[in-house]
């Protein structure tokens, strides 16, 4: 019994003595902002949970601030080893027990993405074994110029570096669709902006036009700023939020596929469709 | 005499080849511009096929029966041959593609060899699963790789008939590689038919049907106008504008917009009924200052207050300062994946910026469910053993032949990707098996 007892003492002593090199490290403690973060969310939060779920082991993927699925089962699992409810939400119970349970190097972690170095942030490991070097020869460049005035991890935050991307759509289509969208409808109001974007959208499902957005871009004929050389305009954020809402299921014409501007239309077959609206300049039809 | 008139022919011939010139010139210019696009095209065709092929590969590891695996494999040969094709139409000596047409025809063979073998009596073995793993490794590679250099063909308006020119220089032939380049550019998109855009469940339905279920009276334009102006928040009906929809659409509707103040505002309201389909406001959101979570609230509240009831949040996901939710009805416990709605929020102060219903009223009824014939656990041995199945539910989902059927859906994980498994509840048969999308890593633009 006394064995025992004196077991657990031993047990704890060195508990204690394991916590005292971190704890007085003089480091303050940095912690979440009070919000609920979920699937789907960016940020310095987003940051510090895959941090903090790396440290535990919970979490194997890049710690890039967007809480995609692999975050989500992290934290779920997390949940699960911990006795909380299991929603794969970080509320402030969750955020409670993981503050308590991990550390969280804040200027290490945030150095590190401004950097753009790949990193890890396990616990028990040496921070300079988790650095991989060598791997940023571009980004050192960067540093040199933007990155003295805040060393240290007490500057401006680091942002998250990667983004949400609506499924099947990689950020080069995006931009792809912003360019032809600003290059037909740059003097247009944002609903026919998303109104474009949603007819590109509408020709790649339909089965009378290719089947890729470049495809359907870049049609002979098809849009007068691709014959023009207008496309290679460099877009305005206006055209890439347009592009973003018409990919996420918004669409101002009613599944249109042409469109023609009634004051320069050169071809009368154009005015044989079935119309279905005027936005702005345009007239869509099916 | 004489020589003022020979002045003036002078004059009128140097003025004449002036202008033809000038037409050269412009004709010169449209010519340039139309062969780029060409080269363009081909490009941003490659470089999608590849984010295909790479996605239809990851999805070939999580599926199980040979009716889903068959045509899989034969959906991957078909996107190499078109892969294949891109880049037989790209002038291509100055970027590495070796690898690329390497690795295509490689993983041509394996699918076209495994999708004509019957995998019922003869299913993959654990070398071809291992051989399929580092086939979606290498293309998962090469799809960086691509989106990289497509990256910086976008940033810096890099033109391929610079590139052309370039080898045009040395070679006098080289105007008929236009041409036919022009050609075949136009064959490779005929006669083949994509899979899926595979828009992941955003406009679930895929089958556009007719908007059978919208419920209601007929409201007139004062009716319409009054509600516009309420779903608007704006001050004065006299700053609204409001139209009647054409012959072409397909359900009538008035549309509704407005310019004020620095907001802009859209609408599309249903004649029957007066149900708003879409809505978008357009204003400069600042830094946010509410969490996703918050604007998830504010969502559900809006949905509520357009009298739609039992709208469960099934994806949510944060653009910059902006949360967009995806919501499903659900009957029960089960989830209406036709049934959807999309309402996007501003995450500086919560106010809504838009709302699109058009799924929903295209489709949404009280559906009489089948009990289902198989439990969890039946419907659980028919996904792939590897998967790691996390959350199951029951979930009505259309099929490809555009039917509502009720499933058992499974999220599972399998390495470092999470699928979403659709198994028939009445018979077993392995619905629909997807990627779901991870978030893509941001371009260093300092290059």
């Amino acid at each position: 019994m006394r064995f025992k007892r004196t077991v657990i003492l031993l047990f704890f002593a060195v508990l204690l003595m394991a916590g005292m090199p971190a704890a007085d490290g003089l480091r303050p403690v940095e912690a979440f902002s009070p919000q609920v973060i979920q699937h789907g969310a960016s940020g310095e939060d987003v940051i510090e949970l895959q941090a903090r779920l790396q440290y535990l082991g919970f979490y194997n993927g890049k710690i890039d601030g967007v809480f995609g699925w692999g975050t989500y089962w992290a934290l779920r699992n997390f949940q699960y080893e911990f006795g909380l409810d299991i929603d794969g939400m970080a509320g402030s119970k969750t955020k409670q027990k993981l503050e308590k349970a991990s550390e969280y190097d804040k200027g290490f972690v945030q150095e590190q993405i401004r950097k753009g170095k790949k990193f890890t942030h396990y616990g028990g490991t040496p921070k300079e074994q988790q650095v991989k070097q060598g791997d940023n020869q571009q980004a050192g460049n960067k540093e040199n110029q933007g990155g003295e005035n805040q060393q240290e991890g007490g500057g401006t935050p680091a942002e998250p570096t990667a983004v949400n991307v609506p499924g099947g759509f990689s950020q080069n289509d995006i931009r792809l669709m912003a360019n032809a969208v600003h290059g037909e409808a740059r003097g247009e109001p944002y609903e026919g902006k998303v109104a474009v974007a949603a007819v590109i959208l509408n020709r790649v499902e339909s089965p009378t036009f290719p089947n890729t957005v470049s495809g359907v871009i870049f049609e002979p004929r098809a849009f007068t700023a691709v014959a023009d050389g207008q496309i290679w305009l460099t877009p305005n954020e206006s055209a890439e939020q347009a592009v973003l809402d018409a990919i996420n299921g918004w669409d101002p014409t009613g599944e249109a596929t042409y469109y023609f501007n009634p004051n320069t239309a050169t071809s009368d077959w154009i005015w044989s469709r079935p119309q279905i609206k005027q936005i702005g300049k345009h007239i869509f039809c099916m | 005499m004489i020589r003022w008139i020979l002045v003036a022919v002078l004059a009128v011939a140097v003025g004449a080849t002036g202008i033809w010139g000038y037409q050269e010139h412009q004709e010169k210019n449209a010519i340039l511009v139309q062969a780029e696009n060409t080269y363009q095209r081909s490009f941003h065709d490659l470089s999608y096929h590849m984010d295909l092929l790479h996605d239809q590969i990851g999805t070939t590891l999580a599926m199980n029966t040979k009716e889903r695996l068959s045509p899989q494999l034969a959906d991957i040969w078909r996107l190499t041959s078109e892969a294949h094709n891109d880049v037989g139409q790209l002038p291509l000596a100055l970027l590495p593609f070796n690898k690329t047409e390497e690795f295509l025809s490689d993983i041509g063979d394996f699918s076209y060899n495994t999708a004509i073998r019957d995998l019922e009596k003869d299913p993959l073995t654990d070398g071809e699963v291992n051989n399929l793993e580092s086939l979606y490794e290498t293309s998962g590679e090469i799809r960086d790789e691509l989106r990289k250099v497509q990256h910086l063909v976008l940033e810096n308006n890099l033109r391929w008939m610079d590139v052309q020119l370039a080898l045009a220089t040395n070679d006098k032939q080289a105007d008929n590689t236009i041409i036919d380049g022009f050609e075949t550019v136009e064959k490779t998109v005929e006669g083949y038919s994509e899979g899926n855009l595979g828009i992941s469940m955003t406009g679930t339905s895929n089958k556009k049907h007719e908007y059978q279920f919208l419920t209601g009276e007929n409201i007139n334009e004062k009716q319409a106008l009054k509600k516009a102006q309420k779903l608007f928040e704006v001050e004065n009906v006299s700053d609204i504008k409001i139209t009647k929809s054409g012959d072409g659409a397909k359900v009538a509707t008035y549309s509704a917009s407005f310019h004020k103040d620095g907001r802009d505002g859209y609408m599309d309201m249903s004649v029957k009924g007066g149900h708003p389909l879409s809505l978008i406001i357009n204003r400069e959101v600042k830094d946010s200052g509410i969490s996703l979570n918050e604007g998830m609230q504010k969502a559900e509240d809006y949905l509520k207050s357009l009298e739609m009831e039992d709208m469960e949040l099934f994806q949510s996901s944060q653009y910059n300062n902006v949360g967009v939710y995806n919501f499903l009805y659900t009957q029960g416990d089960v989830r209406m994946y036709p049934d959807s709605v999309q309402v996007k929020v501003a995450l500086d102060n919560g106010d809504i910026l838009g709302f699109t219903s058009r799924d929903y009223y295209m489709n949404h009824q009280e559906r009489d469910l089948p009990e289902p014939e198989l439990t969890v656990e039946e419907a659980k041995d028919k996904v792939n053993q590897n998967v790691k199945i996390q959350e199951n539910r029951l979930a009505v989902m259309e099929n490809d032949s555009g039917e509502e059927v009720l499933t058992h859906e499974f999220l599972g994980v399998l390495g470092n990707d999470t699928y979403r498994i659709f198994i028939n509840a009445l018979n077993g048969a392995e619905e629909k098996v997807e990627k779901l999308q991870d978030a893509e890593a941001k371009f260093d633009d300092a290059v």
